[in-house]
């Protein structure tokens, strides 16, 4: 191989790490970051070396100075990425109870279609005449969208559960602005995931909170006191973050609209109910649905996801662009606001959505049809269920009376007195071999833990978890009166690639990229 | 169905354990006029051999880009991302694992979260980066409302050469502070245009470079024309291998730098998902929107990494958070540092300068057509080209000859009276022969 180096760095090459062997754990070695193993002239990719004076028309445009980019052949890359994976817990190696995230199985079929050609190699500009199958793609996904839901009509672009907030939010005050009729505020109940309130200051709404009621559902008084004619939609959850079914949605749909506001429904638990209740039929004008829950594209460590969002018939003039619509010369999709498109709020992103997610999300409900996806919310919900029921006797259910959707909510009432916190609790989960459970969300119940086990849990599974939860359960509650049981949950995790992590000193002095030595 | 292990015996015996009879016991605070009793009009479900058969139909009615020659750029790349790259994305470990809040068992995806950060402070030139954003166009819509959070200011001007869709995006994120947004005319060389727009009361200007048209521009008087105005320079970049034979965006004076980081890692899937890279200085830190990765320690003093800063996000600061991301492009983000890895700055520097050798073939074999002008003077891999006619029209004709020629500007911008330009790219999957077929079928189609 001849490898031109080109723009050699000056810098040595590599750099002394702080971590020691001592440190080091049989199979999982401490692994140095890339740029304390690279090269700075070291590459694992073989190009053809470019002419000689390929860049002379540039002049001073060229960059000079060293990039300080090291390199590793293919085998290092290899490895170095491999062994940090093998520090990441992953929904491939256990139950993954986080709560409010739907952490359920990934189908890899849905992988293998998204990197077809046809779908993976094929850019957003290229002729429409020559993307048919993609448009048509996007636009079955449309259906089963607007079937499941009851809803006439769908907003693809959003690129996430927050983005089609965004988006859901957006419309609705193009909606009240077409009527003369701005409005300056958005209910969200105190028990919302932060993003409710975040996106509706960003759309540039104040926030106003409404009370939850002790069955841990919307208080319909304090809410049918706070709608007022400034107010221009609600924000609520349904199923909610406590996991329950807002049972007086029907009523707190008629107080919303009476007061000539929107209902805007987060549906990022749409798992408990898809294909049991229809949101359209609920009353909804507008929600989300997080295509990397419900429909099982992967979370990816962080993203990407897919937000699409249903929209009513009030609400459909305002989606963004842009849409498919069929003609008599086939797919064709509408880019701009012009003509009947122009009361559309705009454009959320430079193209047309995530594509590579609604191939995914399209294989995933092709592979259950509209039976399997019923039975999907079933599983869920009863798998969560049964978990309360396993777990109810020895931790404090937030909610006991009634049965909960597809997640579990326990308060820390039990842990009262044992000097276990909720997050030592969750921590001592890792030595048992389970992620913890979602922890102190949502902020209505105090020291709250989440478990949201999906449907794609085995029976056998699901106790093999209740049985290590129990068994800690057990623990902490003697952990008042021995001092030696406490500490296990004091240090916990033990039996992970890293102890706990100081996360106030990485706060206060805030270390965000490598540098070299001085 | 193969995705749900319950039996109809484990189902049974739940059910008994939970004290329910039946599973409509669970759903009974869904009020029983809305129940649904039987699966809404769709089909049933289907084995995976169906599944596959009917979605590769579908993905037969594409052309491909890898199928023919193929120019199309104007924000989306086709670079070819080394197999190793999709191999680790697709392991378990990092494809099914959720956004890194355990860190004791999340280090793979926040150690590589941090090789990210660092790669892409030191592409741009700039002091800080985050753990990325959805894409390049939303980053810069983010990246407006940061400057008017930070310089207190209410307006924004836009350059004539950011890419129209970027402009738009940034349009309806600027929509919710009321920030006024001042788009200039389009024009090839239009950066230098947005100095005479700064006033008193601008908060940013976001130019692009290479931009929309391919022109790449020193922006450097651009920066120190908003230092003197207190406002706050943004620099677009969409294609971002040119980072590795431009100067970069830090070099030449940038404040905030929002890119589309798609062209490492990531394949065109038809506009998404990309990743959006964002950079700034060191000082705006507390206003960065997104996710952010930091060093620290264990309980044992051994270096580790968590998700930091984050009291400026949405999951704890709600309606007072500089942003409502959660979900970014964590996936996306580690194929980009993968591939980056395996380039290392000298395979970066090689694939720049291979790219830009690929472009100006195709530029000089694109000027020998009658009719046909280049207006881009100085470019990347990419530059506008003026035809005789409505480019649109001779991107269908080339279409159906197996042509994939670029994208007319007036795809992008219908009504900005620039409907004979044609934007083309070239990279190095681009062939000589492609470039030559070109040349050709476009000399027919003119003639």
């Amino acid at each position: 191989m001849n490898m031109q180096s080109i723009g050699r760095p000056t810098r040595p090459q590599t750099a002394s790490t702080d971590v020691s062997a001592e440190h080091a754990q049989g199979l999982l070695q401490t692994e140095p970051l890339i740029f304390e193993l690279g090269g700075w002239d070291k590459t694992g990719v073989d190009l053809p070396e470019p002419e000689r004076g390929a860049a002379d028309d540039l002049g001073d445009l060229i960059r000079a100075a060293p990039i300080a980019l090291p390199g590793l052949s293919e085998p290092e890359t290899l490895r170095h990425y491999v062994r940090l994976s093998q520090k990441n817990h992953a929904i491939d190696l256990a139950l993954y109870p986080l709560g409010s995230c739907t952490m359920k199985h990934n189908p890899r079929l849905n992988e293998k279609m998204a990197r077809l050609p046809g779908f993976g190699d094929i850019h957003p500009l290229q002729p429409q005449s020559t993307v048919q199958g993609a448009l048509e793609l996007m636009d079955g996904v449309a259906h089963w969208l607007k079937t499941l839901t009851g809803m006439p009509a769908v907003a693809l672009p959003p690129k996430a559960g927050a983005h089609g907030e965004l988006c859901g939010l957006l419309a609705i005050r193009a909606a009240h602005e077409a009527r003369g009729d701005a409005r300056k505020r958005v209910l969200t109940p105190t028990s919302a995931h932060g993003t409710n309130p975040a996106t509706a200051a960003f759309v540039g709404y104040e926030v106003t909170e409404i009370a939850q009621g002790p069955d841990g559902r919307v208080d319909l008084e304090d809410l049918a006191a706070k709608l007022g004619p400034d107010v221009a939609a609600l924000m609520l959850t349904n199923p909610n973050t406590c996991g329950l079914f807002e049972r007086d949605v029907l009523e707190i749909a008629r107080l919303t609209h009476q007061a000539g506001a929107y209902f805007y429904c987060d549906g990022a638990n749409f798992n408990a109910i898809v294909g049991k209740v229809r949101p359209g039929d609920l009353g909804v004008d507008a929600m989300h649905i997080n295509l990397h829950k419900t429909f099982s594209t992967p979370h990816g460590g962080g993203g990407p996801g897919a937000g699409p969002v249903v929209l009513s018939e009030a609400l459909a003039p305002f989606a963004p662009q842009p849409w498919v619509v069929k003609d008599e010369d086939g797919w064709r999709l509408e880019e701009h606001a012009r003509g009947e498109a122009e009361r559309g709020f705009g454009r959320l992103s430079a193209f047309h959505g995530q594509m590579g997610m609604f191939v995914r999300a399209y294989a995933y409900m092709l592979s259950h049809g509209s039976d399997g996806l019923r039975q999907v919310a079933e599983d869920a919900v009863l798998n969560a269920n049964y978990i309360k029921a396993r777990l109810g006797d020895l931790m404090s259910p937030a909610f006991p009376d009634g049965p909960c959707m597809h997640e579990a909510l326990f308060s820390d009432a039990w842990l009262e007195g044992t000097g276990v916190t909720t997050l030592d609790f969750a921590k001592s989960m890792i030595d048992e071999g389970f992620h913890p459970m979602t922890m102190y969300f949502p902020l209505v119940v105090h020291g709250a833990m989440l478990i949201e086990p999906t449907e794609t849990e085995s029976k056998a599974e699901l106790d093999r978890f209740c049985d290590a939860v129990r068994g800690l359960a057990e623990a902490a509650l003697g952990a008042g009166s021995d001092v030696a049981a406490l500490e296990r949950f004091k240090v916990a995790p033990i039996k992970a690639p890293l102890r706990r992590l100081d996360e106030t000193l990485a706060a206060r002095k805030p270390r965000l990229k490598w540098s070299a030595p001085s | 169905m193969r995705y749900l292990p319950l039996t109809p015996e484990d189902r049974a015996q739940m059910l008994a354990a939970i004290g329910a009879v039946d599973i409509d016991d669970l759903f009974t605070d869904v009020p029983q006029s809305v129940r649904l009793n039987a699966p809404v009009d769709l089909p049933a479900h289907l084995g995976e051999l169906e599944v596959e058969r009917q979605l590769s139909a579908l993905a037969g009615k594409n052309r491909p880009a890898g199928a023919g020659p193929f120019f199309c750029g104007a924000g989306a790349y086709r670079h070819h991302v080394p197999a190793s790259v999709d191999h680790i994305i697709q392991r378990s470990e990092f494809l099914t694992s959720y956004t890194p809040y355990q860190p004791e068992i999340a280090q793979g995806t926040l150690q590589a979260l941090f090789e990210f950060q660092t790669q892409v402070a030191a592409l741009t030139g700039m002091e800080t980066a985050n753990a990325s954003l959805y894409d390049g166009s939303t980053a810069c819509g983010e990246a407006v409302l940061m400057a008017a959070r930070i310089t207190r200011r209410s307006q924004a001007v836009l350059s004539g050469g950011l890419h129209p869709h970027y402009a738009a995006a940034i349009q309806t994120l600027a929509r919710g502070p009321g920030i006024a947004v001042q788009r200039l005319a389009p024009a090839v060389d239009a950066e230098a245009a947005v100095i005479g727009a700064i006033g008193a009361d601008t908060a940013c200007v976001v130019v692009q470079t290479p931009n929309v048209f391919g022109q790449a521009t020193d922006v450097s008087a651009i920066a120190e024309a908003c230092r003197a105005n207190g406002a706050l320079l943004i620099v677009a970049v969409t294609e971002v291998v040119s980072l590795g034979l431009l100067k970069s965006p830090g070099e030449m004076g940038a404040d905030i730098v929002a890119a589309e980081g798609q062209s490492l890692g990531n394949g065109l899937n038809f506009g998404g998902p990309y990743v959006g890279l964002f950079a700034a200085r060191e000082k705006h830190l507390r206003q960065m929107p997104g996710r952010l990765c930091g060093e620290t320690v264990d309980a044992e003093g051994r270096r580790g990494f968590v998700l930091t800063l984050s009291t400026r996000e949405q999951h704890i600061r709600r309606e007072k958070a500089t942003s409502n991301i959660c979900t970014n492009s964590g996936l996306c983000a580690l194929a980009f540092t993968v591939h980056m890895s395996l380039l290392g700055e000298a395979g970066l520097r090689r694939l720049a300068l291979l790219n830009h050798q690929v472009a100006r073939k195709l530029k000089a074999a694109l000027a020998s057509v009658p009719g046909v002008q280049i207006p881009t003077t100085r470019f990347f891999n990419e530059f506008a080209v003026r035809l005789p006619t409505p480019a649109a029209a001779v991107v269908e004709t080339l279409a159906r000859r197996g042509i994939l020629a670029g994208v007319p500007y007036s795809r992008l911008e219908p009504d900005a009276g620039l409907d004979d330009l044609l934007l083309v790219a070239a990279t190095e999957t681009t062939c000589d022969s492609d470039i030559d077929a070109f040349a050709k079928a476009l000399k027919e189609v003119l003639a």
